[in-house]
């Protein structure tokens, strides 16, 4: 118990106790990892192993990556990959770049229109516009079977841009006037003092954006043809709703069991957020988020 | 600036306008603004429709099993994540406890059918073991309870953060007095954890009232399929059907507006609630 820190007028925990929160905590972290550890070892599992096993293996014998060659050959998966990390990308750098702007302006005292603006903003956090409507505006605006769907209709969202001004607002007004005596404009001390200031809100900021983006398929199936479609929706159609994948990717027979394949898919769209969260989880601990969620 | 403003007065906005389509019976042909007034007769057709009012019932009826199954597992998950004195294992059960926040829902579906479907690890479990199977994904009745345990699941481990941090605001020599005072664990928890913790939990509870009208529309667009909609129809995925698949948009809207409208009271009701309480509410 070297890492313990248990202060001296803390009792010594009876051994029952810390017994049941062991037990506790171990179940937590099992119903997190077990299910994860399900599809990455089916995926890797031969055909047989899975078919003898019932449609699952929780430790595969001989793995091997057929199901991943059988993907990544081309075809509907390969192509979703790429739609969906063009989406993610462009996505999160217009949304980070509106909600910087908007944060910004509207952290600074005295900027014009800047108390009706807020307020505009605040109000569609209690009234959002609805599903039909803003449908509707996008089919008007011509935007239907676009990529701009995913995106414009999502650019700014509101908790991001409530961070952020909180964040911005922290800064010392000192460093601004500062920055003002010595003859810097607006954009200037946006750029050379407030955003070296925020790297840690605008990376969580960024990774929320860029996470939002990634996971996000409702918007696909509501306004993209299914040939545009990105990965979650593809996912979904396939191994939520149970559509033959490898039929359809590689038009030929089925050469690999469509479980081994369908939890590919499962594990490559996950990959990506298990790759940028230790990122994110490192804003979490320190507690970037919770002064800002408070506020 | 400005494009952050254009972007909400277009897409907030604009679409708020929009929601004229539920005063009026949408002809493609015509479009918007170009289809026929109706008045208030998409809503009186609402009000008459008992598909309508099943899916009012069940949203309900999920967000009262959340409240009461999902709410206190966050509170209590950090209740003990805060007893940890070992910081190094309470900093490895966050990290893992946080991450299916993060996991689609479709993932999280998938994932669900995976270990509790009919050929899912489970059920082999349990035929391998001689027992019987159990009916879970695909089974109506399960439905409600599997939507809870997924919530569960998905977000218990986050919901604690807002937990930690009021709990790590508490100050420590609050506890020290406490000990010395002769107060054991338990008489600790009730004076000074609990009196830390209670201004968050009565604030989530009241957000969660205002909200109770939205149940989680993606997870139960994604299952509704599976189940029918006896049990897994709400507000949001009537809205969907009778609107997106339908083409109903003028009656779909008018769903969708009525529970905007009873939403935003709802807010502004619980947030007078809270100023009467005591307490500091969403907004001031």
């Amino acid at each position: 118990m070297s890492a313990s820190a248990r202060p001296g007028w803390m009792e010594k925990p009876r051994p029952l106790t810390q017994a049941a929160k062991a037990l506790a905590l171990a179940t937590v972290v099992l119903l997190v990892c077990v299910p994860f550890l399900v599809i990455v070892s089916t995926s890797l599992a031969s055909t047989r192993e899975v078919v003898d096993n019932g449609g699952w293996v929780l430790w595969p014998t001989e793995p091997s990556f057929d199901a991943y060659r059988d993907i990544f050959d081309g075809g509907i998966v390969t192509h979703a990959l790429g739609v969906s990390a063009g989406v993610t990308i462009v996505g999160t750098l217009l949304s980070l770049a509106c909600t910087v702007a908007l944060a910004y302006a509207l952290s600074r005292p005295g900027v014009f229109g800047g108390k009706p603006v807020l307020l505009l903003v605040l109000f569609t956090f209690l009234f959002p516009p609805g599903m039909i409507p803003s449908f509707l505006l996008v089919k008007e605006l011509g935007l239907l079977d676009s990529y701009a769907s995913l995106v414009l209709p999502v650019l700014v969202n509101v908790f991001n841009l409530v961070v952020l001004r909180g964040f911005f607002q922290s800064i010392p007004e000192e460093l601004y006037e500062a920055a003002r005596l010595d003859g810097a404009g607006d954009w200037r001390v946006l750029v050379s003092v407030v955003l070296p200031l925020s790297k840690a809100a605008l990376a969580v900021v960024g990774l929320f954006y860029a996470v939002a983006y990634w996971n996000s398929w409702f918007y696909a199936s509501l306004y993209l043809e299914s040939d545009h479609w990105p990965l979650q929706q593809v996912l979904r159609t396939y191994v939520v709703a149970g559509a033959g994948l490898t039929d359809a990717t590689t038009g030929e027979a089925t050469v690999t069991a469509p479980q081994t394949v369908q939890m590919a898919v499962l594990v490559i769209a996950t990959v990506p957020i298990l790759l940028v969260y230790p990122f994110l989880q490192k804003y979490f601990t320190k507690g970037v988020l919770t002064g800002a969620i408070k506020s | 600036m400005l494009p952050g403003v254009a972007y909400f007065l277009l897409f907030h906005y604009g679409a708020l306008v929009g929601n004229v389509i539920a005063f009026k019976e949408y002809v493609p042909f015509d479009g918007l603004w170009g289809s026929p007034w109706v008045g208030l007769g998409n809503f009186q057709r609402m009000f008459e429709d008992a598909a309508f009012w099943d899916s009012v019932l069940n949203t309900l009826w999920i967000a009262v099993l959340q409240l009461v199954f999902y709410f206190p597992v966050p509170l209590g998950l950090a209740l003990l994540l805060h007893t940890l004195t070992w910081s190094s294992v309470r900093r490895f059960v966050q990290s893992v406890a946080y991450l299916p926040h993060f996991i689609s829902w479709v993932i999280v579906v998938a994932l669900f059918q995976q270990v509790l479907g009919d050929t899912g690890l489970l059920n082999s479990g349990l035929s391998g073991a001689g027992l019987h199977t159990v009916d879970i994904i695909g089974n109506p009745d399960a439905f409600q309870p599997l939507v809870v345990a997924q919530v569960i699941w998905k977000d218990a481990g986050w919901g604690t953060i807002i937990f930690l941090a009021a709990l790590a605001q508490v100050d420590e020599q609050q506890y020290e007095a406490a000990a010395i005072d002769g107060a054991g664990p338990w008489r600790r928890f009730w004076h000074v954890t609990l009196p830390a913790i209670r201004p968050v939990v009565v604030l989530l509870l009241i957000m969660r009232l205002g909200d109770i009208l939205s149940v989680g529309f993606e997870q139960m667009l994604l299952q509704r399929d599976a189940v029918g909609p006896e049990t897994a129809e709400v507000i949001d995925t009537f809205v969907y059907y009778q609107g997106i698949v339908g083409g109903d948009y003028g009656f779909a809207a008018a769903a969708g507006l009525f529970k905007g409208v009873v939403g935003a009271l709802l807010v502004y009701a619980a947030n007078k609630v809270a100023h009467r309480l005591g307490e500091q509410g969403v907004y001031k």
